[in-house]
């Protein structure tokens, strides 16, 4: 079985975000940006079933500016067989919209013909939280996101999600979309050989165009702001004032 | 000319600073305070390095490392440069190249050990007495029958303590240069527990804790005539050949030492108010920070440079010295400045940055002392006008 997985090139989440003085995004000029880390960890899923025989050749694919190729070039240094890359922006701050990539994934799909889509429940960038379940509209295929575990057992799927206050476990026929959390489990390093194999994995180059897919985006951003700073704390003289107040004035006692 | 790294070097540097902080600096504070690494954790630590591919990454694949070119060799060193040198030099260990000068045997005996993680290599040169003046070395070897006795004292012999072998570095004889009288050396394989042969547990020492340096003794030490490395009489040239960028080694875990100084330093000043102000928007703090960031790219600059000349085949002695020498140099201002700008914090063990700051006072002496590394780097420019 073939697994696609989707990788998104975003910023570091070690990265201290500033948005623009204009107020239209964030400021992304030399700025570090990594692989998604659902991403990674859906990368990881896909190496491990392969690992396990399940899975016989994983495909990673990213939709974005050119740089995205150093995200691809991760995800195939982790394990994954070969890449696709669609460059569908110039400049880096061109966020593509989910619906977009919903429709090149789509294509993708109908080319390669894979088993299995595993992504990332969503991008830390946007947080959109929405491309698997398009991509799942779109085919047709069942979907199963929030994902903390995943088995494959013959035609089917088998995926625990964390769902509000607990744990629900769904069976999925296959072919499926998958989008994973962060408890699935903890990705692996690119190992130095591995890092070094992977200049010799193909690295597909393409355009939305190639698809047949317009990539124009159909959201408008109005206004991108700092979070509001937190307004300065009161010292108190004794642990029954604390609690007064506690009881008082925040109400929480 | 360009600057950027290839995908490959990037990956490098990710997984090897990754590992790194997740890895090694969780232990760290432990060392500091015992002085001691102990070995349930070197193993557990080495499983890890090898499942990483950054155990020995230093040698050629067809011994099993990663074949790095020396440019991402000297990245990967910086990264790992960051953190306590007992932790990463012994648990992501990078065996001495000049295992590759071994014969076949030589290589299967001590080299494959090394790469497996079975033991560790070390390298016996200094003495006593014979310090920057290696040449003037006492402890000799002569030839008895087709054996070798080996007698004499070495000291400062880093990791010893673990090591399952010792190259160690004698005197054969003497000749005449043009500087004189000078000892012929010749290197040797000595496997520790060879009758002989003794590893005696060294000084307490300021910088480096849980890496230990030792005093080896030979006694009438003799051994066979197969476990010399390379030629009789030629045990510089040895090294010459194949400890060639030892130096870029010390400049990058320098390199490495410094950004994470600066990083704190900065951070700090970003975060520390006093007077009503970030302590960085004080000129007296600001322009610290400048001046350990120019200092630090410039140390980068050239141990990259002579990093990519030494591949290239066009490195001088030079070159590599002016990058130790500036690495080193550097690492001490920027550790220096970097708990001036913590203030009183700084000293506290709570951060890094006072073994930074011990730590740093060792560069400028082991692998050439600065002195030695202008030296070299004056003598190459008075050479060709008759110096």
């Amino acid at each position: 079985m073939k697994v696609l997985v989707p990788v998104k090139r975003v910023i570091d989440y070690n990265v201290k975000v500033r948005v623009k003085t204009d107020g239209s995004g964030v400021d992304l000029a030399n700025v570090k940006m990594s692989m998604n880390p659902f991403d990674e960890i859906a990368v990881e899923e896909a190496i491990r079933l392969k690992e396990a025989g399940t899975v016989s050749e994983i495909v990673a694919v990213s939709i974005g500016v050119k740089q995205a190729q150093e995200t691809l070039r991760t995800a195939l240094a982790m394990g994954a067989d070969r890449a696709i890359l669609i460059v569908a922006a110039d400049d880096v701050h061109t966020d593509i919209e989910p619906l977009a990539v919903a429709k090149l994934l789509k294509a993708v799909i109908d080319a390669e013909d894979p088993g299995l889509v595993i992504a990332g429940k969503q991008a830390i960038d946007n947080d959109m939280n929405a491309t698997g379940q398009m991509l799942a509209a779109l085919t047709g295929w069942a979907q199963a996101t929030f994902a903390s575990e995943l088995k494959v057992e013959g035609e089917h799927a088998l995926v625990t999600r964390e769902v509000d206050g607990g744990l629900q476990t769904i069976k999925v026929k296959m072919p499926a979309i998958v989008t994973v959390d962060l408890r699935l489990n903890e990705p692996r390093y690119a190992s130095l050989p591995n890092i070094m194999k992977a200049k010799k994995k193909p690295l597909e180059e393409k355009t939305p165009a190639d698809y047949g897919v317009d990539v124009t985006p159909r959201l408008e951003v109005l206004k991108t702001s700092e979070p509001p700073a937190r307004a300065a704390g009161v010292k108190v003289g004794s642990v029954d004032e604390l609690i007064t107040k506690l009881k008082d004035e925040a109400g929480v006692l | 000319m360009h600057f950027a790294m290839t995908d490959e070097q990037r990956m490098i540097v990710e997984t090897t600073r990754a590992f790194v902080e997740t890895e090694l600096y969780p232990h760290e504070a432990e060392i500091e305070r015992t002085g001691h690494l102990p070995m349930e954790l070197i193993r557990e630590l080495q499983a890890k390095a090898m499942a990483a591919g950054l155990y020995a990454a230093n040698m050629p694949e067809d011994v099993g490392g990663a074949g790095l070119d020396t440019l991402s060799w000297l990245l990967y060193e910086k990264e790992l440069g960051r953190a306590n040198y007992a932790l990463h030099w012994t648990c992501v260990a990078r065996p001495s190249n000049i295992l590759l000068a071994g014969t076949p045997e030589q290589r299967e005996k001590y080299l494959v050990p090394c790469m497996k993680g079975e033991t560790w290599d070390c390298l016996a040169m200094t003495e006593p007495g014979a310090g920057s003046d290696l040449r003037g070395m006492s402890a000799s070897a002569r030839q008895d029958g087709t054996d070798w006795v080996l007698n004499g004292t070495k000291h400062f012999i880093s990791h010893a303590d673990i090591a399952g072998f010792t190259i160690a570095f004698m005197a054969t004889g003497e000749e005449d240069t043009p500087r004189g009288r000078k000892k012929k050396i010749t290197a040797f394989f000595v496997d520790k527990g060879t009758k002989g042969f003794t590893v005696r547990e060294g000084y307490r020492n300021v910088a480096h804790r849980g890496y230990t340096n030792a005093i080896l003794e030979f006694d009438d030490c003799r051994i066979p005539a197969e476990n010399v490395l390379g030629e009789v009489h030629k045990g510089f040239e040895v090294a010459g050949k194949w400890l060639g960028a030892t130096r870029l080694q010390v400049a990058a875990t320098c390199l490495g030492r410094a950004d994470r100084a600066l990083a704190h330093a900065l951070s700090w000043a970003a975060e520390r108010r006093q007077f009503g102000q970030q302590i960085g928007k004080f000129q007296g703090i600001g322009f610290k920070l400048a001046d350990m960031a120019t200092e630090l790219k410039a140390a980068e600059l050239l141990t990259w440079e002579a990093g990519w000349k030494y591949d290239a085949g066009t490195v001088t002695e030079a070159d590599m010295a002016m990058a130790k020498l500036k690495a080193s140099e550097m690492l001490a201002m920027v550790a220096d400045e970097a708990i001036q700008i913590h203030g009183g914090m700084g000293l506290m063990d709570e951060l890094p940055l006072e073994r930074i700051w011990r730590d740093a006072r060792l560069e400028r002496i082991w692998e050439g002392t600065s002195e030695i590394q202008r030296h070299i780097i004056s003598r190459e420019m008075l050479r060709p006008l008759g110096g």
